[in-house]
């Protein structure tokens, strides 16, 4: 099996993983710091997982704007295949070539063979542009759980070797390795040939303190004792069974909603009447407002 | 770098040197029910050669992202890095030198010449003051502290234990929140939402001292007896395999979102079936009009939809006491099929049989409509104990017409008919009604028929399974 193509670390450590993510707008702890540097030493596909709102997508858009690579994005859904995800000949196009050499252009059968199944008539998708790109890039592999199994093998197989075989055209080898984030949000389990290929990293919500630095960081202007304020308010949230508890662009979203308000506190009435923007059940806010006597 | 600061921390005494111990932890996590492949073993000794070995937080992460597969196995993950990666032995000593606050202090409480009591005292003043700042370093440091100063039981000639209900004991925790609770309320009146959240910082700063308390127990036991004898003993089984029927009221919130997801998943295997093999009869006009785009060539050939079968589920299932975690769960199964399909009915039982499908609103909470079924259904006819055949009689008589060729049957209990009429027959002409029926049991297998079960005759007429944990219900729901 040819060695996959080498790819020249881009952070030289954790210290310098964190400071870039920062800059770029993500406040990473040591867990994410240290698991994205190992990603980036050792080659291998990063595969993120945790509840919805955790800042997994996030993560990969972050790491491209920090390695100044180019983010391109593969979205999963169930009935994503090949055609969808590698790439696809355009056959309109392709009808279109044949019937212009019937309508008497002159070529014969042979050069047309050849000719339509070139690089004009190759429509390609996210693996294959990003096997193929010479630049630096990141590839987000969005909601891995959502595709279908069959889908994990093409993974499997574009993730090991970073080739792809075309039959017409042969065999596309990748000549800058692209750095690639699966990520998932656990409603099935995916195979284990797959997770053995990554490095898996859990992604739960922040603690506290790290919420709170991404608040202030991400709403300036917000006063640091309301920023703490609604951090614990979020976390006691967090604590109740609630069908979807509140994610880190919620509290940022809560966050903007104080702050446009003008409100100085966040008391039982401003609580009341933005529950709305954390929570978005009906049941969830009954709930909450029961639980935490709102009422 | 200075001379003594080489080499990994804590001690390796193994022969193989790193390598050697790298192997011994991989082999304890693959003894704790973490499946770990060799070519994880070997990527995480290629993590020794990447990470900084003296930045042991970076050395856990690194070894936990090539080791895991699953976040559920994180918990017991950090409990073995802890005792094979220990911190160093002298966690006051060694915190002295930066830090002038915790050691200093820490120190002097044990020079205290006074008696346990007063050195209790002061030590339960110095944990309410780390407690309402929320420092977590701090208050690690101070469990270190206080594991060594109280928590020593009777020396033995097996060497020094230690114990961690004699620390909580001596400082009494719980005793403090209303203290913390003041503390943290400044100026804000009580009762409302305020103390709402500043019990909730109270009780996770609590979980955070007690767990430290325990890990530096652990450590300092794993130093005196061997580490292999605390990593038996202190490991705790994963969620997914922790008993419906024995989980503590501290599983079963974890239990719980181990369900959740599986819930959505069933019902998503159920609608994929629904939606696979969508292409129906070819819908000529469509295709023949897509063609003119592309030359009078049908490129693209355009098909009806396909009717949709659609899925009917009856469930009923056990609410008495006996099988009370059990159903809870079966009922959030049931909660989570009813929010994607019209045609689940749900049907609940202890003595006789009530329709609950109505608490099963889209959008209704859980826990709630646990609560009101045992408040307002009608499932207790004569004296709160199960009884099978009345509520299988009473099933197919009132709701004869719920059970049709198109419906899927799954019966929830343990199938213990305290030496009742089993109401076999019944049953059975249940199942042959339906187009599929399976029983799930959270009992063992072994105890099926024992006692007052009548699980092994149920089993007979009908596709009985074996469902005690989250894992196992896992199973069923793929294979169904």
């Amino acid at each position: 099996m040819p060695r996959p193509p080498t790819q020249f670390p881009q952070f030289s450590s954790v210290a310098d993983v964190s400071k870039r993510l920062a800059t770029a707008g993500y406040l990473p702890d040591e867990q994410i710091a240290t698991t994205v540097f190992l990603a980036d030493r050792l080659g291998k596909p990063l595969l993120v997982e945790g509840p919805a709102g955790t800042g997994k997508t996030e993560l990969a858009k972050a790491l491209a704007v920090a390695t100044g690579s180019e983010l391109i994005r593969l979205q999963c859904y169930e009935g994503l295949d090949e055609a969808r995800a590698l790439y696809e000949w355009n056959y309109k196009k392709q009808l279109l070539r044949i019937q212009a050499a019937q309508n008497g252009d002159g070529a014969d059968w042979n050069t047309v063979h050849d000719d339509i199944f070139g690089e004009e008539f190759l429509l390609s998708r996210p693996l294959l542009t990003a096997i193929r790109r010479t630049e630096p890039t990141v590839l987000l592999i969005d909601e891995t759980d959502k595709a279908d199994v069959e889908v994990e093998g093409l993974l499997l197989e574009v993730l090991s070797d970073f080739q792809v075989t075309i039959p017409e055209l042969g065999t596309v080898a990748a000549t800058r390795r692209p750095m690639v984030v699966l990520t998932s949000n656990a409603t099935r389990e995916l195979s284990e040939a797959l997770k053995r290929r990554c490095l898996y990293l859990a992604l739960d919500y922040p603690s506290a303190e790290r919420e709170r630095e991404i608040v202030l960081s991400r709403v300036p202007d917000l006063a640091p004792g309301l920023a703490a304020q609604l951090v614990r308010t979020i976390r006691a949230l967090r604590a109740l069974e609630l069908k979807k508890s509140p994610s880190i662009s919620e509290t940022l979203d809560w966050a903007q909603t104080l702050l446009e308000l003008g409100l100085d506190t966040l008391d039982e009435s401003a609580m009341r009447s933005t529950l709305g923007v954390v929570l978005k059940h009906a049941s969830d806010q009954q709930r909450a407002a029961a639980e935490l006597r709102l009422n | 770098m200075s001379a003594p600061a080489a080499g990994p921390p804590g001690p390796v005494a193994e022969p193989g040197g790193l390598a050697g111990h790298l192997d011994g932890f991989v082999r304890a996590v693959r003894e704790a029910g973490i499946p770990v492949g060799i070519s994880q073993a070997v990527d995480a000794a290629e993590i020794l050669t990447v990470v900084d070995l003296l930045e042991r937080e970076q050395l856990r992460h690194g070894l936990a992202a090539v080791l895991l597969q699953r976040a559920a196995q994180r918990p017991t993950y950090d409990v073995l890095f802890d005792l094979w990666w220990p911190l160093g032995d002298r966690p006051v000593g060694s915190s002295t030198g930066d830090e002038d606050g915790g050691g200093e202090r820490g120190q002097s409480t044990l020079d205290l010449p006074g008696s346990d009591a007063e050195l209790a005292e002061s030590m339960r003043a110095e944990l309410l003051r780390l407690l309402q700042e929320g420092d977590d370093e701090e208050l690690r440091r101070f469990a270190r502290t206080a594991v060594e100063v109280l928590g020593r039981g009777q020396p033995s000639p097996s060497g020094q234990s230690f114990f961690s209900y004699r620390v909580l004991r001596a400082l009494s925790p719980d005793t403090l929140v209303s203290q913390l609770l003041s503390g943290l309320l400044t100026g804000q009146e009580r009762g409302g939402l305020a103390e709402q959240i500043a019990r909730q910082t109270v009780r996770e700063r609590l979980t955070a001292f007690r767990g430290a308390v325990e890990a530096e127990v652990r450590r300092r036991t794993a130093t005196e007896k061997g580490r292999d004898k605390v990593a038996k003993s202190a490991v705790r089984p994963l969620a997914d395999q922790v008993d419906f029927l024995r989980a503590q009221a501290a599983d079963l919130a974890e239990l719980r979102r181990a369900v959740a997801p599986l819930a959505r998943r069933l019902a998503v295997r159920l609608s994929a079936r629904r939606r696979l093999g969508r292409e129906g009869r070819l819908d000529f006009r469509r295709t023949v009009r897509a063609s003119l785009a592309t030359g009078g060539v049908p490129v693209v050939t355009h098909h009806r939809p396909r009717k949709v079968h659609k899925p009917e589920l009856v469930v009923l299932c056990d609410v008495s006491g006996s099988v009370a975690g059990f159903s809870h769960f079966t009922l959030m199964l049931t909660q989570a099929l009813r929010e994607h399909f019209t045609g689940v009915r749900a049907f609940a039982f202890v003595d006789t049989t009530d329709e609950v499908t109505r608490f099963f609103r889209p959008g209704a909470d859980v826990v709630d409509a646990v609560a009101r079924i045992g408040r307002e259904a009608d499932v207790v006819g004569f004296d709160g104990h199960s009884d099978y055949g009345t509520a299988f009689d009473v099933f197919a008589d009132r709701w004869a017409s719920a059970v049709g060729p198109k419906t899927s049957l799954l019966v929830l209990g343990d199938g213990r008919t305290n030496y009742r009429p089993p109401g076999l027959p019944v049953l059975a002409d249940l199942v042959r009604r339906s187009r599929s029926a399976h029983w799930l049991n959270p009992e063992p297998r072994r105890l099926w028929g024992s006692g007052d079960s009548a699980a092994d005759r149920y089993g007979e007429v009908i596709d009985m399974v074996e469902c005690r944990n989250a894992a196992q219900l896992a199973e069923f729901v793929t294979t169904l």
